[in-house]
């Protein structure tokens, strides 16, 4: 379904993606780890057009995304989860959750937006009565799943999590994990995670890929992480201090 | 040599500066003309930049007017010419006073608030949030905000204007002895409407560079705490320079003989 080929981007004299290669199947979880500053992020960003990369083709469904002439149809399809939840500081937690629902092509009555929004902050475990406040009032677990119910509020066949557990305790991980798994499963999505959390790893993932270098290392099924003969995977998988992966960085 | 290199560096980085926010206006522009529009981010930014701005804006010129009353009055006085002090804060506050204070409160007190916001909102991924969201970040934040500020400063200004000249006449009518009825028969006598387009013109004009500075140096902000902070100390210097520039060739287009 979404396949990136031979993707480069740089940033001043720092070639962050040096040619990455990477196929995602319809319905599939899969599950990008990596170091810090590895390019993880830029790897998705690059799907969205937040980031243009310099050379290389990503196509969706068969198509270019550099050539998607309606692009609010195009951006229609996806939801994403932000590192740090990125809701609206100045909208309270309803109108963040129903935020594509009030505008744009998928626009519907307002009391219509609310009640998907007060459903979805059910589905991720949250009770109507956050949906007046503001982000700010909010918890850092909370706004994660505040982000969740924003990134599956319309329904989008392909959904990215940008390291959804970072900065969450061990419980709240754990429940962001399965969240994430059941709401994956549900809704038959196609997602893209990034994390370097291996116990996410293990809980979302049906595909594991990792970036090391601006490339893809190592790719294939979670099931075989443990078994991977790469040294780059053994070393990141059991948080070893030594390997080939520098630690200075 | 080494100057002239430098001189030219910093001649074709200034360009292309005056260039990046060229084709950043004339993108709002074009962001204005075409839907989807945003009522509601319209309505507050109105609120904001408006309503919530008249306190600042009443004091700056009710104690500007009285301070102005009291120097035309001394100097004035130098000359055997104290009478001329209604004529004078009227011309004054109106062409002069008004627009640039009310322009100079706006860069300080609404250019810094929409750069730090901005800059915030790029700096945590809600730039990104928004489109992703299938919303223009030009057309959700940056458009509301410079077509607010061009239309609402220019109201500012009057009430600016308005407060400036009351000042001067509390001044005037209070400890320098005129008569009152004598002293708004004067003001309002002199005043053409010259005088009054030329402070509105000025109060979009200095609106609109406001917004903009603000939003323009928000958008372009760089990482983390330091970089919200840059845009915002940018914005301000840019806007609060830009208006006085501005005032100059404005004044030179109405008022140049």
């Amino acid at each position: 379904m979404i396949t990136l080929d031979n993707i480069h981007k740089s940033f001043g004299d720092n070639h962050v993606l040096r040619g990455v290669d990477l196929h995602v199947a319809r319905g599939t979880s899969m599950v990008i780890i990596g170091g810090s500053g590895t390019g993880k992020s830029i790897t998705i960003k690059t799907i969205l057009g937040l980031v243009a990369p310099e050379t290389g083709t990503i196509t969706v469904d068969g198509q270019d995304v550099s050539k998607t002439g309606d692009r609010d149809a195009f951006l229609a399809r996806f939801g994403m989860l932000f590192q740090g939840a990125a809701l609206f500081d100045s909208l309270p937690v309803w109108q963040n959750v129903a935020f594509r629902l009030l505008r744009g092509s998928l626009a519907r009555p307002k009391a219509e937006a609310h009640e998907i929004a007060i459903e979805k902050l059910r589905r991720v475990g949250l009770t109507p009565d956050v949906a007046d406040r503001l982000p700010a009032e909010l918890s850092g677990g909370m706004q994660k799943r505040v982000g969740l119910a924003r990134a599956i509020a319309a329904e989008p066949e392909i959904i990215f999590f940008d390291e959804p557990t970072t900065g969450l305790d061990p419980i709240m991980a754990g429940v962001i994990n399965d969240l994430i798994r059941e709401i994956v499963t549900e809704m038959g999505a196609t997602t893209m995670t990034i994390t370097h959390d291996m116990t996410s790893v293990r809980t979302i993932a049906d595909n594991v890929a990792m970036l090391h270098g601006g490339k893809i290392r190592w790719t294939g099924p979670v099931s075989d992480i443990d078994a991977a003969t790469d040294p780059y995977v053994d070393q990141f998988i059991h948080g070893r201090a030594e390997g080939p992966i520098e630690t200075v960085r | 040599m080494n100057w002239i290199a430098a001189l030219g560096r910093a001649t074709l980085g200034l360009l292309a500066a005056i260039g990046r926010v060229a084709m950043f206006f004339g993108t709002a522009v074009t962001h204005l003309l075409w839907p989807p529009f945003y009522p509601r981010e319209l309505a507050l930014s109105l609120l904001n930049i408006g309503w919530l701005s008249l306190p600042v804006v009443g004091l700056t010129a009710i104690f500007t007017g009285g301070a102005l009353a009291l120097q035309i009055y001394a100097g004035g006085a130098r000359f055997n010419a104290e009478a001329v002090v209604p004529q004078i804060v009227a011309i004054g506050m109106v062409r002069e006073l008004g627009p640039v204070l009310v322009g100079l409160m706006i860069a300080a007190r609404v250019t810094s608030s929409i750069a730090a916001e901005i800059a915030t909102m790029k700096v945590t991924e809600q730039i990104d949030a928004l489109v992703t969201l299938s919303t223009h970040p030009m057309k959700y934040l940056t458009v509301p905000r410079v077509l607010a500020a061009t239309l609402v400063v220019p109201l500012l200004v009057a009430v600016g204007d308005v407060i400036g000249i009351f000042g001067g006449y509390a001044v005037a009518t209070g400890t320098l002895g005129f008569n009152a009825a004598a002293y708004i028969q004067n003001t309002v006598d002199f005043l053409q409407m010259r005088d009054i387009t030329s402070s509105l013109v000025k109060g979009a004009v200095f609106g609109c560079i406001a917004a903009l500075m603000g939003c323009y140096f928000g958008m372009n902000s760089g990482r983390g705490a330091q970089g919200v902070g840059r845009a915002t100390k940018g914005s301000v210097e840019a806007a609060a320079v830009l208006i006085l520039a501005a005032n100059f060739v404005l004044t030179g287009v109405f008022f140049s003989v």
